[in-house]
């Protein structure tokens, strides 16, 4: 039971990296793809009816994971302080700067939001990279179970580490260049004429810069965590989860080539989700690993509530994504297709 | 109390306060938004749906800084109040969690919907409404069983390590204490969303303009004002307080400022709270009012504080007094003002009484005064507990995260909130201004004009 709920946690984090994801990712190649008013309509738009959709799977995920692992919840938050108030005002920017753009019609309005929008989806998603890296690296967790960890300290992953350090930050920057490429794939996905052209190149240079990040990644991180590769040679099929993800990575440059662009979206959602759940993967049973003693680690046994709890929570977590798979694709499917630059409403 | 807890608990009160000046309006104007819907589908009548789509647009730029002022209060459980977070996990993460699954989805999807409603059939927008309501609604109700659980612990056992967990689901969310707290606050809502109606209203027909809409916002608003603000004091206010009265005589002998264990204690209407002489200076009081209203008797005894040890007292004690004064007195207020409107309305004499259709417009703000004074009510009144007689709330907070930190980001938080607040009086203003008739405001009259 307490695995189930991992399981759920995980895929409920990876959907909101794939789904807000993209809306990241728009934000950071938008300044640089849409030149004329019409375009920057066209791009926003095109995210106007489905971001919230797309947020929410964090809030979401964030109250299941206080739900089933409380320990763990209140360690991770309280450690990260600083970072997660700097993600709260940045999410408070990005949102405000899709839903009020529009609503005055001054040229140093939209400039002003413009730059919020950029800005804050690209701090965005370096500090959620960045965050990735910490889970990786450890937190240095005392023996009542809590931590602090600054913004910075030496920029050494050891054990005083601080948010920052040069993995994390190797991880912030790779997150953001994934989403770039991720965002432009989607906007290939929307759009038409120059504004689609500028796209397809955009997806095409950063999937390489990706596959490039990438690999760096994959090569920094046994020397910072090499537990996480354990539960791999425990359980070796589960190697193709991240080859599968790579080759995903392949096949989404594979459609850009041939111009298959809902196919080439689709492929760069997969790599990120599958990416992210073989992390998971590795770090299981641990959910916030410990630098000063393995033994203070938070794992999914000791930071879980009761079992009472547990699995009565599984009984209304069916209906309720059963709902959020119902409220999903019908908001999905309601906006189908490139995004009409004309919709006034 | 130390800095840090000093500094948790005022931003946790900031910034609760300041969002929950949103989500009233939200609520309360989802409900009358499905009304005004459903007529639409009914009859077809194009006023009405002018008048819905007006409203849609101030729904939709209030909805949208609620949510960016929400999520800072589900992680400030976790990043301010980790020893809680940890402590009461087991029981308020069940229902945080279920208004995550539940109301989150339906909310953003349908709010998606809403705002670009322009390509959607009549029948789509009332269905999305209807789900907004619904998910609005649902979302207060997971939020207000979190908090009738901190007020009145049901359905939990504590474990060996003295953390709490929930020991039965149904018994969480059919908490006793919940159904006079979520009538009371769901009313409030509509109270709120029908002053703001009607003071709209009030406006144009003041000022001469968009005079068949404004008439249909003040129909709309006096009725459902009047029949929400006379549910406020009964039956909901009422059974509010005989709860408190019943299970927490403490929390009750604070808002009525009662010092003493008295026979025919009375009803202080107003005075100042003197914590030297443990009296009210200047009081005006209804000899009696207290021990009627609580016993249905006159001269029966009501506890006063004296009867408790002062570490259980509610530790600011004139605060709280007054926050329950101002609450009530606005209710009553709320009710006199929307009585006499009503009847006026009746009487067809409304529309030419510009002394009280003055009286509507100012009430606009006040609900929202109310609704935070109750709120504080509420919150200052379980004080010194977290949990109501489980946990103390300066046993609570991260204990990690000095003051320098709190500090920090509270200071943060006040700035930008002040920020939000000039964009949203500036935004509802010209929203206002640019008025009911043009379903796209000027600005957005142009070929690319955009959401909402």
């Amino acid at each position: 039971m307490e695995t189930t709920w991992f399981i759920i946690v995980t895929v409920m984090l990876a959907m909101y990296v794939v789904l807000d994801g993209f809306d990241f990712g728009v934000g950071i190649v938008y300044p640089f793809v849409a030149r004329t008013e019409t375009e920057r309509q066209t791009v926003r738009t095109s995210l106007g009816p489905v971001w919230n959709a797309n947020e929410v799977w964090l809030i979401a995920a964030g109250a299941v994971l206080f739900f089933a692992y409380p320990k763990a919840y209140a360690a991770g938050f309280s450690g990260f302080y600083l970072a997660l108030i700097l993600v709260l005002w940045l999410l408070i920017f990005r949102g405000l700067a899709l839903e009020l753009r529009g609503q005055v019609n001054h040229v140093l309005w939209k400039q002003a939001w413009d730059m919020a929008f950029s800005t804050s989806s690209a701090l965005l998603a370096i500090v959620f990279g960045t965050a990735l890296g910490n889970l990786i690296r450890g937190v240095p967790l005392n023996e009542d179970g809590y931590f602090f960890v600054p913004f910075w300290t030496d920029f050494q992953p050891g054990s005083a580490p601080g948010i920052l350090d040069w993995f994390t930050v190797l991880l912030g920057l790779t997150s953001a260049v994934v989403l770039a490429f991720h965002g432009a794939n989607y906007l290939v996905t929307k759009t038409e004429g120059a504004l689609y052209q500028r796209a397809v190149s955009a997806a095409w240079v950063l999937g390489w810069v990706s596959a490039g990040c990438t690999a760096l990644t994959v090569m920094a991180v046994p020397m910072v965590q090499p537990n996480l590769s354990l539960n791999f040679t425990r359980h070796p099929v589960v190697y193709l989860a991240p080859a599968i993800g790579i080759i995903a990575l392949g096949y989404s440059l594979y459609f850009r080539l041939c111009r298959r662009d809902l196919s080439a979206f689709l492929a760069s959602c997969a790599f990120i989700f599958l990416m992210l759940s073989s992390v998971m993967f590795g770090m299981h049973p641990y959910i916030l690993v410990s630098t000063t003693d393995l033994m203070f680690s938070l794992t999914v046994y000791n930071a879980a509530t009761n079992s009472y709890g547990l699995s009565v929570g599984i009984v209304w977590f069916v209906v309720g994504a059963l709902l959020i798979l119902a409220c999903q694709i019908y908001l999905y499917s309601r906006f189908p297709g490139k995004t009409q630059s004309d919709d006034a409403h | 109390m130390t800095s840090a807890l000093l500094y948790d608990r005022l931003q946790f009160a900031f910034t609760a306060t300041f969002h929950y000046l949103f989500p009233q309006l939200t609520m309360g104007l989802a409900f009358l938004l499905f009304y005004l819907r459903s007529r639409v589908l009914l009859t077809g009548d194009a006023h009405t749906e002018e008048v819905a789509d007006f409203w849609t647009k101030i729904f939709a730029l209030n909805f949208g800084f609620g949510v960016v002022t929400g999520i800072p209060l589900e992680f400030q459980f976790g990043t301010n109040w980790a020893r809680f977070s940890n402590y009461a996990g087991g029981v308020i993460g069940q229902t945080l969690a279920m208004e995550g699954i539940f109301a989150f989805f339906l909310e953003s999807t349908f709010l998606g919907l809403l705002l670009y409603r322009k390509r959607f059939s009549q029948p789509v927008q009332w269905f999305a409404t209807l789900m907004l309501f619904l998910g609005t609604w649902l979302s207060g109700y997971f939020i207000l069983a979190t908090n009738a659980w901190m007020q009145h612990p049901v359905a939990y056992k504590v474990a060996d390590d003295g953390r709490v967990f929930v020991t039965s689901l149904r018994g969480l969310l059919t908490n006793p204490w919940l159904f006079w707290q979520f009538a009371h606050n769901m009313t409030a809502t509509v109270v709120t969303a029908s002053c703001v109606v009607a003071a709209v209203g009030a406006f144009y027909l003041l000022s001469g303009q968009y005079l068949s809409h404004a008439k249909t916002f003040l129909r709309i608003g006096v009725v459902a004002g009047a029949i929400a603000s006379g549910l406020m004091i009964f039956p909901t206010g009422h059974g509010n307080a005989d709860q408190v009265f019943t299970h927490q005589p403490i929390k009750g002998a604070a808002f009525e400022g009662l010092f003493t264990t008295e026979r025919g204690a009375g009803l202080y209407l107003i005075g100042q709270p003197n914590l030297e002489t443990m009296t009210i200076d200047n009081p005006i009081e209804i000899p009696g009012a207290l021990s009627f209203l609580v016993y249905n008797d006159l001269y029966a005894k009501v506890k006063g504080l004296d009867a408790f040890f002062r570490d259980e007292w509610p530790d600011n004690l004139p605060l709280l007094y007054y926050a329950y004064h101002v609450m009530a007195g606005l209710g009553t207020i709320f009710a006199l003002l929307f009585g006499l409107a009503l009847l006026s309305l009746w009487r067809g004499w409304l529309f030419n009484m510009k002394w009280l259709l003055w009286w509507l417009m100012l009430c606009a703000l006040f609900p929202y005064i109310a609704t935070s004074a109750g709120w504080m009510t509420a919150e200052l009144g379980r004080q010194p507990w977290l949990v109501y007689g489980l946990l103390r709330t300066s046993d609570d907070t991260s204990p990690l995260v000095h003051s320098g930190n709190a500090l920090f980001t509270l200071i943060g938080f006040v700035g930008l909130y002040l920020f939000l607040a000039l964009l949203f009086i500036l935004l509802v203003s010209n929203i206002i201004r640019q008025g009911p008739t043009s379903l796209d405001p000027p600005t957005m009259n142009g070929p690319h004009g955009t959401s909402y």
